[in-house]
């Protein structure tokens, strides 16, 4: 087979596959709930140990190294006994062994790195931490996917429900309205290991902890921010009344 | 009794115009004692310029505009970007500067422009200063184009697609010139690295000539003022105007006090919501540049989304020729047709404050039409919004089109023999 027509299937069934994200994001309006997002150390600390336990396995965090977890309140000793699984040393790239070029073969789509996943998420229906809250407690069953699971934001979304053993198995109610419009509602049939405030609690954790690995500088940027403009507002003062002194003899 | 520093500075004057250059354009360069708030802006848009050239040499020693994968399958210029961002020391302060100084360069220039406007600046002696700042706009618009590739986000990356594809709809040479810009048959590598270069070194190097042009036409023909009168018709017996102050040390002090606003409103900024809401920093261009994935939505920076509803305006084939075509011409005729607005004015009088009440409505409506336009740019396209974009994209150029007429026509007031001050 030529190189054209398989650069031709290609883009073909890059159409298709991204054709019903297309048709979603055309005119769907997003029902975000608000993320309580947390900056408290704790709070951060649990976020990471659900990332590198659950996501850091198939997604990357290719931007993020291991030792920039000690500005969430880690040591080193505490992020190489907890958080580092294999052979990474403490300064690497929190990179995964799989490569994108083979997870695009097996999954028909490289799952994608999440070190600015909350900063790509946001958009006109809510912050990119709140997309990620509702998201990660949407997943329900669905026989017609090849994963097994859906997502009510994230229409045949490609992951499977990864987070399923804490939250248990969610099917969904689908109500057709009057007006030909559809509104899904989610039911908990199989409860997991968590209970539904946990299992809220540990996404919100692991929410914010994406929020801080998103821009790790943020939290300093405005204690910094904050400075400059006192700074500021005397600098201006003083030049109001530089100005006013000069132009005194001005009539 | 002449001292070492008076010896020193004889040395220098014989040899270089350090004394004279320093007494024409500040200790001895009059200016309008009436300034207003409008005349921060001049200053101000200099001193973005300094910015964005500041911060702009420490980013280039840490960015790399290659388009190829990294080992984690991320382009390598996106990641330099993140590099910046997160290890650089004191880097994403750099690039936080850069970024929202991209913004506000356009806050300042549009309020600049608009002062020009407002009070007539560039009317007669002063259209070259005008025609200088048109091309300065075009020149910084070019810029801003070609430094938004830079990051090689989704936006960046399918924003430059949609822009150069433009230059294809040009009859017969339209592919070429397309390619040319590209360098490829896709936005790629070697657009990423020609765009850098001219982001870098040549559009820099011209807008600081066309600055220099812009600042030594002023101070040529001396500035204008909110009342539009000349004060160098009034003089004293020194051939001092009136109405004239040194620039420094009094518009030098009050500048600095402009200075220090702007980067408190910069600051606030920049330190606590440097995406602009989405707007300065689209929330797609987190994502690395995707050629098989194109975003559903395209939507340019909010600087040139008036232009860029103008383009979309045009909808249809005119002499057998693509509507896109027209589109582009007409969005290169909004601009360009700013640097005719010394020959389309006829009124008797400069400023606004003399004008009559029909100058004042055409241009509340022009401004409620350029501002619709903006907000429609960021907008995806529906036949009503099209609708709309077509009879603001008219009411725009009606403005300037109908000038000749509409300013002769206005009621003016008589205008002062000196300026107004308090």
């Amino acid at each position: 087979m030529s190189i054209r027509v398989i650069k031709t299937l290609k883009r073909l069934a890059a159409i298709v596959l991204f054709a019903p994200a297309l048709a979603l994001s055309a005119g769907a309006e997003l029902h975000l709930d608000k993320a309580p997002v947390s900056s408290d150390p704790g709070a951060l600390q649990n976020g990471a140990k659900v990332f590198v336990n659950y996501c850091l396995n198939c997604h990357s965090a290719s931007f993020a190294r291991y030792n920039t977890l000690q500005e969430i309140g880690l040591d080193e000793q505490q992020i190489r006994d907890n958080l580092m699984f294999t052979g990474e040393r403490i300064g690497d790239l929190m990179k995964i062994a799989m490569r994108p070029a083979e997870s695009k073969v097996w999954f028909g789509v490289t799952p994608p790195d999440l070190t600015l996943i909350a900063r790509q998420r946001a958009s006109e229906f809510g912050s990119g931490a709140d997309w990620l809250y509702t998201y990660l407690r949407q997943f329900y069953l669905d026989p017609a996917r090849p994963t097994g699971w859906n997502n009510v934001v994230f229409g045949n979304v490609g992951m499977p429900h990864a987070l399923w053993e804490l939250q248990g198995q969610q099917v969904a109610k689908v109500t057709e309205h009057e007006d030909g419009t559809k509104s899904v509602a989610l039911e908990l049939a199989t409860p997991g290991t968590m209970s539904v405030e946990e299992y809220d609690k540990t996404v919100a954790d692991l929410v914010s902890f994406l929020v801080w690995m998103g821009e790790p500088i943020a939290d300093k940027r405005k204690t910094i921010g904050i400075y400059v403009l006192i700074f500021l507002a005397g600098l201006f003062v003083l030049s109001y009344a530089l100005k006013k002194n000069y132009w005194k003899d001005i009539h | 009794m002449t001292t070492k520093s008076q010896e020193l500075m004889h040395w220098i004057d014989a040899r270089f115009p350090l004394t004279s250059t320093w007494k024409a354009h500040l200790s001895e360069y009059y200016a309008p004692k009436n300034f207003n708030f409008w005349y921060f802006f001049g200053s101000l848009a200099l001193l973005v310029l300094v910015i964005q050239i500041v911060t702009g040499i420490f980013l280039v020693m840490h960015y790399k505009p290659d388009a190829s994968l990294n080992a984690s399958g991320v382009p390598v210029a996106f990641a330099s970007v993140e590099y910046i961002m997160r290890e650089v020391p004191g880097g994403w302060l750099i690039r936080y500067l850069h970024s929202t100084g991209a913004s506000a360069f356009f806050v300042v220039v549009y309020l600049h422009m608009f002062r020009g406007l407002l009070y007539g600046s560039y009317r007669k002696p002063r259209e070259l200063i005008w025609v200088f700042g048109t091309l300065i706009f075009l020149a910084l618009m070019a810029e801003a184009f070609m430094g938004y590739l830079l990051p090689w986000g989704q936006m960046s990356f399918w924003g430059a697609q949609v822009i150069v594809n433009l230059f294809s709809a040009i009859p017969v040479i339209g592919p070429d010139l397309s390619l040319i810009i590209r360098g490829d048959y896709v936005v790629s590598d070697a657009t990423l690295n020609r765009f850098f270069s001219f982001h870098v070194i040549a559009v820099p190097l011209v807008l600081i000539g066309l600055v220099l042009a812009h600042i030594v036409a002023l101070h040529e023909v001396g500035s204008n003022n909110p009342d539009g009168v000349e004060i160098k018709k009034k003089k004293d017996a020194n051939g001092i105007p009136l109405d004239g102050i040194p620039f420094h040390p009094y518009y030098t002090v009050k500048d600095i006090m402009g200075v220090v606003g702007f980067l408190i409103v910069f600051s606030a900024i920049l330190f606590f919501a440097p995406e602009g809401g989405g707007y300065f920093l689209e929330y797609n261009n987190f994502i690395p540049a995707d050629p098989l994935k194109t975003p559903p939505h395209i939507a340019p920076v909010w600087y040139f989304t008036p232009f860029y509803s103008i383009l979309r305006a045009v909808t249809y084939p005119l002499f057998g020729v693509d509507a896109k075509f027209w589109g582009v011409v007409a969005m290169g005729a909004s601009v360009v047709i700013i640097a005719f607005l010394p020959w389309l004015d006829r009124s008797p009088v400069k400023s606004i404050r003399y004008k009559g009440g029909l100058f004042k409505a055409i241009l509340a409506v022009f401004l409620v039409a350029f501002f619709i336009l903006g907000y429609l740019g960021v907008l995806p396209p529906t036949p009503g919004r099209t609708l709309v974009a077509q009879i603001c994209s008219v009411l725009y150029f009606a403005f300037f089109l109908l000038m000749p007429w509409y300013s002769k026509l206005d009621k003016c007031k008589p205008e002062p023999e000196r300026v107004t001050f308090k």
